[in-house]
């Protein structure tokens, strides 16, 4: 049986089609992929994403506790502060991407991706030391306005100040009467918020940005907008681009791995990995000849299977074939070269540089 | 959703159209539908050979790909190439403008298999 949503009602009675995606019953369009898509890239649209769960660490070792199982440097950041990251286990493995969100050192939110709540309330619960862990996830809705405009019409609906919460910042406030953590985050490369609010009031929340965003031409989004967004901006999905088996390091999230902060967990395979050299990396590439390549598609050089396609789509922005792969670092750097078989055949592709889409 | 009456329709949601000795093929309204923006296609080349039931080419939206299967056996005599530029035709106009391929078919009595207007409509509610 699916989960659904608090808005679960509202995307039915506003047209969504719906479909599971990782146990849940989500919206995947309302007008159509590349309307929302664009809606996002020149306006702005909103998304439900109150399938994303939080796990909450609180207590005097909060902060020590959640940085030994990060990849990434808490004790870097302020409250009120954002900072995304990886849990891995011993082995490297990713366990899950993650966003922090530290509200003081002894009371930081974990929003985890949907289909690994309980993974990582497990993982993260089992190995937290003396921090207070509390899995969270049924007691948030989350709603992302994403775009430029969001900010204009935000804006109206909040009293509090927007221009002092800057990219990967929150505050705590009421948007339309309605007590939201605000945070100046997202997964569209736009300027944009995401809303963290009590799930009984997400629908009044969700009706009124609908009705204030008329001005700013507000689109209803589903996740398949989402995912041509994010993939754009060659922004990683778990389960999809990396896993237990992968490391943040063959990922392309090097950018995110502090191997001189300290223990954490994962680190001693992470320094010996990078001593030892990766087998294999993430690439952007896109495809130069016609066709578009999809996860699992095998990637080929000299008639030999060499890596694999992770994901990929027709950018609506670019108009051409994108995607994310894995490939021997011999083929990693811009401008290599290689195959994406699809369907039987061959299609050349070029390492490119990423993000795919550049905001304007 | 658009059913016309003088189409013939595969449980795979293609239509085909008679037209003289030959038959039009392209898929149906629910197809484009579901599938949502179709944002790439792969049809046979002029000459080639389809076999009624099996894939002649593919169509993928933003999110899936979709083989197409072809509803009569044939030479294929004509091929819409501007869908490869324009994709979107298939969403807009799936029963005009966004037919794929004109086929000579090899046993025209292979159409009176295919279900009309009625049955298909039945078959799509079924579906839905």
């Amino acid at each position: 049986m699916s989960q659904r949503t608090p808005l679960f009602d509202t995307h039915v009675r506003s047209g969504a089609r719906m479909v599971d995606f990782a146990g849940w019953e989500m919206p995947v369009q309302y007008a159509g992929i590349l309307e929302e898509h664009d809606a996002v890239r020149t306006r702005v649209g909103l998304f439900d994403v109150s399938h994303m769960g939080e796990v909450v660490f609180r207590g005097p070792r909060a902060l020590e506790s959640l940085n030994r199982l990060f990849t990434n440097d808490l004790s870097k950041v302020a409250d009120g502060q954002a900072q995304y990251g990886c849990l891995c286990r011993e082995s490297g493995g990713i366990v899950d991407d993650v966003v922090v969100y530290r509200r003081a050192a002894d009371d930081l939110l974990v929003c985890v991706n949907a289909g690994n709540r309980q993974k990582d309330f497990e993982w993260l619960s089992s190995h937290a030391g003396a921090a207070d862990v509390k899995n969270e996830s049924d007691e948030w809705a989350q709603l992302a306005l994403q775009g430029p405009l969001a900010a204009q019409l935000l804006q109206r609906l909040t009293p509090l100040d927007l221009s002092p919460i800057r990219s990967y910042r929150f505050a705590q406030g009421d948007v339309a009467g309605v007590p939201c953590l605000v945070a100046r985050t997202g997964y569209t490369g736009e300027d944009g918020f995401e809303l963290f609010c009590p799930p009984a009031a997400a629908p009044r929340l969700w009706d009124a940005l609908i009705d204030a965003g008329e001005a700013e031409g507000i689109q209803p989004c589903g996740l398949g907008a989402r995912d041509s967004l994010r993939l754009e901006m060659a922004y990683r999905l778990y389960g999809s681009d990396m896993d237990d088996g992968t490391t943040p390091l063959e990922a392309g999230l090097g950018w995110v791995v502090k191997l001189d902060k300290g223990e954490f967990i994962g680190r001693d395979a992470l320094v010996r990995q990078k001593e030892q050299g990766l087998a294999r990396k993430l690439v952007g590439f896109v495809l130069t000849e016609a066709g578009i390549a999809r996860h699992g598609y095998p990637v080929v050089q000299d008639g030999r299977k060499v890596g694999e396609v992770t994901s990929g789509t027709k950018s609506p922005s670019l108009k051409t074939s994108i995607g994310l792969a894995y490939v021997p670092p011999a083929l990693a750097a811009e401008g290599s070269t290689f195959a994406v078989e699809i369907r039987g055949r061959a299609a050349a592709a070029k390492v490119v540089k990423t993000p795919f889409y550049t905001r304007k | 959703m658009e059913i016309p009456d003088t189409l013939k329709y595969t449980r795979e949601h293609e239509w085909a159209r008679t037209k003289g000795t030959q038959v039009v093929i392209g898929i149906t309204d629910f197809a484009q539908d579901h599938l949502g923006d179709v944002v790439f296609v792969e049809l046979p080349d002029v000459g080639d050979t389809v076999k009624k039931g099996e894939s002649f080419g593919v169509v993928e939206s933003t999110k899936a790909v979709s083989e197409l299967f072809a509803p009569v056996s044939g030479k294929v005599v004509e091929v819409n190439d501007p869908l490869g530029d324009t994709p979107e035709t298939i969403n807009d106009d799936p029963y005009e403008e966004g037919w794929m391929i004109v086929v000579e078919p090899s046993d025209p009595k292979e159409l009176d298999a295919l279900m009309d207007a009625k049955a298909y409509r039945a078959f799509v509610e079924e579906q839905e």
